[in-house]
């Protein structure tokens, strides 16, 4: 088993199976030593146990649980679901979950419930190499990032062990640990459009009518038609992030009367929804999520995820701890976590478009190529291939938006859920049924 | 039932046989119901249902101008559906009883009729996609015919798609109790008529339809409360362009107002209780079906 875990951390310098030894202090941390009394018994007892994952598609993928799961010796079961349904779960039935993978948004809605339990920083071995991006709420120069929406370091860190409240400040405590991150932005046909795409009013152009689509997500569909709206200078925000209801009513009648204009073609609320779309020529700019650009550049049609001059509407995600986790799984739970930020599944994270918590570890297990393309925004050398080896992108191809550098330092705001969540929920389902 | 049951004895026998279906009635859909109904009435702040009285609920849902606009609309959507299923329904069944004689042959087409019922209905539905959308098949068809020179938008997309969807899914629901109503006409009744010199016109108005009402209003009856429960249809056919009652309510569910989306699902129910009840009112389906 010792072995096994050398293999998988080529790197040398992860030492994931430290943490086990603390926990199994027993083994009098003799793992490698040869003695294979205690070890036995731990790694007997480990194996036995199973901690149920539960997220997004995009993010619990079965793949990288294999991986999890044969590196680390216990069973790590995936579950794709709806960051909605998720919410509901862990609010509802939290004992059907051990860990939640999170969208920042929907962690921020129910993190009050209690449900989660805070996680302690002293035991994540590299958090200090968690970029300072998530981690500090700082950019690259060291200046403060965005604060419209959901910046996720506001939401990132909790007073105590069994605080339910978010902390102003750094503490002791996380609420979940950083995972995956992405700046996002308009998906275009560019051979459907024929000319450059350069700013969010594009979106409402009325040269696109009944090409254009809007994710059905009240809480993020809302804040990509901000963007459009304040891009067209038909609506000032004070923050978009935290609209007044009078900024909500301004915003649901214009897009009211977009729709009743014929302006969209849909609103869909799932990935494959959103790939079909494009795919298909049904629409030739809405909203999207990397991924969904990824699978349309797979099938050989081109489609750009089109950096504009207004910005990115950024997002994070993070793996909670359930509650009821105790003893021998929380330990398992927190070897997880610990292999999480080990190098492989960001690279994998990677190559659909997103960037890592931990990049140094996500670069370190990407080609040469690769590491090039998605983060440095340099021109392939090979061909680009998505996580599953399908040929995504050819030689001489460079990422759309550029560098790492140049889109998560360009982030205008984040995904976030309102203060005024209610009402806008309730104009929402007005405009969608308008 | 008075009549037989005089007997303590052959009263109890008879409770004894309603007895699983009434246990299973109230387990299944009284309890689930009694919690919706309760639900309507508490509070929320999103997380916590707190168990205090409030009228808040029905209060916003029935302010809102959008709970108005998506009654109307799936009332329509229920309206149309029921009606282009209900002369598709009964020309079929007419053709299978009164065409087509052998027995066989009969049962045999009736069969045909639930081929599309082999696969699952999400299926059957998406499959309508790639055939209606703008670079779809029909589109391609009618350009490559020189009838239309820029493809059709309104074949997918917009309501025209989700009534399409839910004739396609719903018609044999119409179908069969209709079929049934019609086979138990008895042929001498028909030929009286005809002897008595009614016209094929007459004979199809005074004879037939009258003695179909209870195959229509039971087929009315599953096609209204299909139409007024969906919302996965209307989501996928309208692309999200148009919402029902029920998608509303999911919603609110996804962002955990629960009260909310109870309050909503209280007044469906109530809603469809009185589309079931003036149905039973212009047919009295018991008597009919005893006949």
């Amino acid at each position: 088993m010792a072995r096994k875990t050398t293999q998988a951390s080529d790197q040398g310098k992860l030492t994931r199976r430290s943490l086990l030894k603390g926990g199994a202090a027993v083994a009098g941390g003799v793992l490698g030593s040869g003695v294979v009394g205690a070890p036995m018994i731990w790694a007997q007892n480990i194996k036995d146990i199973t901690l149920r994952e539960v997220g997004p598609s995009f993010s619990v993928i079965a793949d990288i649980s294999a991986k999890a799961s044969a590196d680390l010796g216990f069973k790590i079961v995936p579950q794709a679901i709806e960051t909605t349904q998720l919410m509901a779960k862990v609010v509802t039935q939290p004992e059907t979950v051990d860990i939640a993978d999170w969208e920042y948004w929907g962690m921020q809605k129910v993190y009050r419930s209690g449900n989660l339990q805070p996680i302690d920083i002293s035991k994540i071995k590299l958090w200090d190499k968690i970029t300072p991006l998530m981690k500090d709420g700082k950019s690259f120069d060291g200046s403060d990032l965005s604060r419209q929406g959901t910046l996720p370091f506001n939401v990132l860190y909790t007073e105590g062990p069994d605080s339910k409240l978010f902390a102003k400040g750094k503490t002791g405590y996380a609420t979940v640990l950083p995972t995956i991150f992405n700046a996002d932005t308009l998906g275009i046909r560019p051979d459907l459009i024929g000319h450059p795409i350069s700013s969010w009013s594009e979106l409402f152009d009325p040269a696109f009518k009944g090409k254009t689509a809007l994710v059905n997500i009240p809480s993020i569909g809302i804040m990509d038609a901000a963007m459009a709206l304040e891009a067209r200078g038909e609506i000032k925000y004070a923050n978009k992030g935290n609209m007044t209801r009078e900024e909500i009513d301004k915003t649901i009648n214009a897009l009211i009367s977009l729709k009743k204009s014929g302006q969209f073609r849909a609103f869909w609320s799932t990935f494959d929804q959103s790939v079909n779309l494009m795919a298909a020529g049904e629409v030739v700019i809405q909203s999207m999520w990397s991924p969904a650009v990824t699978a349309i550049k797979s099938r050989g049609i081109p489609c750009v995820y089109q950096g504009l001059k207004e910005g990115y509407r950024g997002w994070g995600a993070g793996l909670g701890l359930m509650r009821h986790l105790t003893g021998l799984k929380l330990e398992a739970a927190y070897e997880y976590l610990n292999w999480y930020l080990t190098g492989w599944q960001g690279a994998f994270i990677a190559r659909q478009g997103y960037y890592s918590a931990l990049p140094e570890t996500a670069l370190a297990n990407l080609t040469p190529n690769e590491r090039g393309y998605w983060y440095e925004g340099k021109a392939a050398t090979a061909v680009i291939k998505d996580p599953y080896g399908n040929v995504m992108d050819k030689v001489g191809a460079k990422r759309d938006g550029g560098s790492f550098q140049q889109r998560m330092g360009n982030i205008a705001c984040w995904n976030t859920v309102m203060d005024e969540d209610r009402y806008l929920v309730q104009r929402w389902n007005q405009f969608i049924s308008s | 039932m008075s009549s037989r049951s005089n007997s303590a004895g052959g009263r109890f026998s008879s409770y004894l046989q309603v007895a699983p279906m009434a246990l299973l009635m109230f387990t299944l859909v009284g309890i689930p119901l009694v919690i919706v109904v309760l639900l309507s009435f508490w509070q929320t702040d999103g997380i916590t249902i707190y168990r205090e009285f409030t009228w808040s609920n029905y209060a916003s849902v029935l302010n809102s101008p959008v709970t108005l606009a998506l009654f109307i609309k799936t009332i329509k959507f229920a309206l149309i559906t029921l009606i282009i299923t209900t002369i598709i329904g009964f020309t079929c069944s007419y053709f299978l009883v009164f065409y087509v004689r052998n027995l066989k042959l009969q049962i045999g087409l009736l069969l045909v009729c639930t081929i599309p019922f082999w696969t699952s209905d999400v299926i059957r539905m998406v499959s309508w996609i790639p055939f209606l959308g703008r670079e779809g098949i029909f589109n391609s068809i009618l350009m490559r015919l020189g009838l239309i020179s820029h493809p059709l938008s309104v074949l997918l997309y917009s309501d025209f798609s989700v009534v399409l969807a839910y004739v396609y899914l719903f018609t044999l629901f119409m179908i069969v109790p209709i079929f049934n109503s019609m086979s138990k006409i008895n042929p001498n009744i028909i030929e009286a008529a005809r002897d008595a010199g009614a016209s094929k016109w007459m004979i199809l108005t005074n004879l037939i339809v009258p003695l179909c009402k209870t195959g229509i209003a039971l087929g009315s009856i599953f096609v209204v409360t299909l139409v007024m429960g969906d919302f996965f249809v209307v989501n996928v056919m309208s692309g999200g362009q148009s919402a029902s009652v029920v998608s509303a309510m999911k919603n609110n569910i996804d962002q955990l107002y629960y009260p909310q989306a109870a309050a909503m699902a209280i007044l469906l129910v109530v809603l469809v209780l009185l589309l079931v009840t003036a149905i039973l009112r212009v047919v009295d389906i018991r008597r009919e079906l005893a006949r």
